[in-house]
């Protein structure tokens, strides 16, 4: 098949039906990076488990797929994502109601009862609604799901997903998030580890004056390979979007794969983007695949960026870290730590983020004794 | 009493065009409580010589010794080295994203004195030593390096040779991009530090206008990879009139 016109970020099929999609042979564009072969199980129903979830907040429920509640705008874009759809048997549905402002996070540990499973998680906030969602993900088990929000107008939300998996565990995820008008949207990735980790979030507008972030962080040892696919697709006028991954990577045979799709169409007027990707070898082993694409269909915008870069440690760093008695392991995680600072600076809780750092702390531990 | 040695040190550096020596044989003793300084035209290898005595891998000894105090400097991994109480104050410091200054100093302390210090008495003297040297204390809380002005990363290097108390101290051409008064608190830094510890001082430029505030004891011309002549301050001052013209021509 033809490679598509470089023009066309946009998916070219939406559909809650498998058939619309070929099998991906690994040569599409959209999975040219991707180990197919590693996830061929992916891509037609079989008899998986569903992701449940275990949860202290009131906002949660476990309802069925056919649920009148769920989302019915949101559509597959892929044959992974299609399958997941019609193979999984129960949601998790979180819905903020209008006007609700939930301060505490509200934490979504899934759980799974199969070393196989699909997962539909829904995320809707009522207008004016605010709440953080934290996804603590069944890190020791195979996953295809989605994770759908649907923002109310002017709702704010933030959602965290934090995977950290060891080298066989396989997860693809789509996440698609649909901004209402004026609303808020935070997504903070970050997938430590796993044999296959990939994820495709998706930022959509439904009405003018949505802002949206989408940060990752990624860390992959040995074997590991990840891919982040994001697409921003800007329909609507006076919109924002910032896109920030940052991965590090060590080990011969690691591979991440970021791919940074920002789509203005002709109608999105006076929008601002911006999207940036960094990556950080901590030796000769890894390779670090980046493709940002940005495609203007309109010259009327506020601002359009994007940067990407990937490069070695920095032994001057190291020397000078050093050179104030600081011993080479620790001037390491002192400079990893600082890469990720920004990225982990977004998460609210305190507690959450020291969390979080210990994390890719622990993961860092593991590659100082490889 | 402490004593950094030098004897008939040579060091390359491996460029595209192979490998290239930069020292030819430098020999120099700096002692506790004494400020020596190294003066040298650019390009004649007295930044590699800092370098080379903190343990830069870009370089490589390839004969002579470094001992402070009788132990083998070169034996050493950078971190070591300043453990074993050397510091070198960069010229071009470099910047670490994400990691705040105090954050940096205290790993560092925590490092150099083999223990964390206790944070009361930690935080009250970073804040001191800050204020001696007219540092505004939201300097703490900014990434190492990253957005410093000239002037506030020499502020930044005098500030670590403070708190870290080494027994010598190598710095290098502090001076550099500093107007007046920036050079005059920095020197004054130095000179609280040498008059606090007794520390031995090791001090390259390539100006004198440093020597005004910080007074040394031994003045070396540095050309072509070693020492040429030896003085005392008298010497920085016929520098200062003659430049370095006459030991170019002596090379030639």
């Amino acid at each position: 098949m033809a490679a598509p016109p470089a023009k066309d970020l946009a998916p070219r099929i939406y559909s809650r039906n498998v058939e619309d999609f070929a099998v991906p042979l690994g040569r599409e564009e959209e999975w040219r990076f991707t180990p197919i072969s590693k996830i061929k199980d992916f891509f037609d129903v079989q008899e998986w488990a569903s992701i449940g979830c275990e949860t202290g907040s009131p906002f949660v429920e476990i309802v069925s797929m056919d649920d009148p509640r769920l989302n019915d705008a949101w559509l597959p874009t892929d044959r992974a994502s299609a399958v997941a759809r019609e193979g999984a048997s129960q949601a998790v549905l979180v819905s903020i109601p209008t006007e609700t402002e939930v301060a505490e996070p509200i934490v979504l540990q899934l759980t799974s009862t199969m070393l196989n499973n699909y997962a539909h998680i829904e995320v809707q906030t009522g207008a004016f609604a605010r709440a953080q969602v934290v996804i603590v993900h069944d890190s020791s088990v195979n996953v295809s799901g989605s994770i759908v929000a649907k923002l109310g107008d002017q709702s704010q939300l933030t959602l965290l997903s934090v995977i950290d998996a060891e080298e066989p565990v396989r997860q693809h995820w789509h996440w698609a998030s649909q901004l209402g008008r004026d609303a808020e949207f935070l997504g903070l990735s970050v997938s430590l580890g796993g044999g296959v980790i990939r994820t495709v979030p998706h930022i959509t507008y439904t009405a003018p004056g949505g802002s949206a972030q989408m940060l990752g962080a990624f860390l992959l040892t040995g074997q590991q390979f990840q891919e982040h696919r994001i697409l921003v697709d800007h329909s609507e006028p006076n919109c924002t979007s910032n896109v920030v991954y940052k991965g590090a990577l060590s080990g011969e045979g690691a591979h991440s794969v970021w791919v940074g799709d920002v789509l203005v169409r002709r109608e999105a007027t006076g929008i601002e983007t911006y999207e940036l990707n960094r990556n950080l070898l901590l030796d000769e082993g890894p390779r670090a695949d980046s493709v940002p694409n940005l495609e203007l269909e309109t010259g009327d915008v506020l601002s359009a960026g994007h940067a990407s870069a990937t490069g070695r440690f920095d032994d001057e760093q190291l020397f000078y870290l050093q050179s104030r008695g600081i011993p080479e392991s620790v001037a390491r995680h002192l400079v990893v730590r600082g890469f990720f600072v920004d990225v982990l600076a977004k998460v609210n809780d305190e507690e959450l983020r020291s969390n979080l750092m210990k994390r890719i702390e622990a993961r860092l531990g593991m590659v100082d004794h490889a | 009493m402490s004593s950094l040695v030098i004897t008939d040190l040579h060091a390359s550096v491996i460029t595209d065009a192979g490998e290239s020596e930069i020292l030819r044989g430098v020999s120099l003793t700096v002692e506790s409580g004494t400020t020596n300084a190294i003066m040298g035209p650019n390009g004649s290898g007295k930044s590699t010589l800092a370098y080379v005595i903190a343990g830069h891998p870009k370089y490589t000894v390839t004969s002579g010794s470094i001992t402070l105090d009788g132990a083998d400097v070169l034996a050493m991994s950078v971190d070591e080295r300043a453990r074993a109480g050397l510091f070198l104050a960069m010229q071009y410091p470099v910047e670490i994203p994400g990691v705040s200054v105090s954050n940096f100093l205290r790993t560092s302390i925590t490092a150099l004195r083999g223990e964390a210090p206790k944070l009361r008495t930690w935080t009250k003297e970073m804040k001191e030593s800050m204020a001696d040297l007219q540092m505004d204390p939201s300097f703490a809380a900014r990434n190492v390096n990253e957005g410093f002005s000239g002037g506030e990363k020499k502020r930044h290097e005098i500030l670590q040779l403070g708190l870290m108390q080494p027994k010598i101290a190598v710095l290098d051409e502090t001076d550099s991009g500093l107007d007046v008064d920036a050079l005059k608190v920095v020197s004054e830094g130095v000179n609280r530090f040498k008059d606090a510890t007794g520390a031995g001082v090791l001090l390259i430029t390539h100006y004198t206008r440093i020597l005004r505030y910080i007074k040394p004891d031994v003045v070396h011309v540095f050309v072509d990879g070693r020492i040429v002549e030896t003085g005392g301050p008298e010497l920085a001052d016929s520098l200062e009139s003659e430049g370095y013209e006459r030991f170019a021509v002596a090379k030639a």
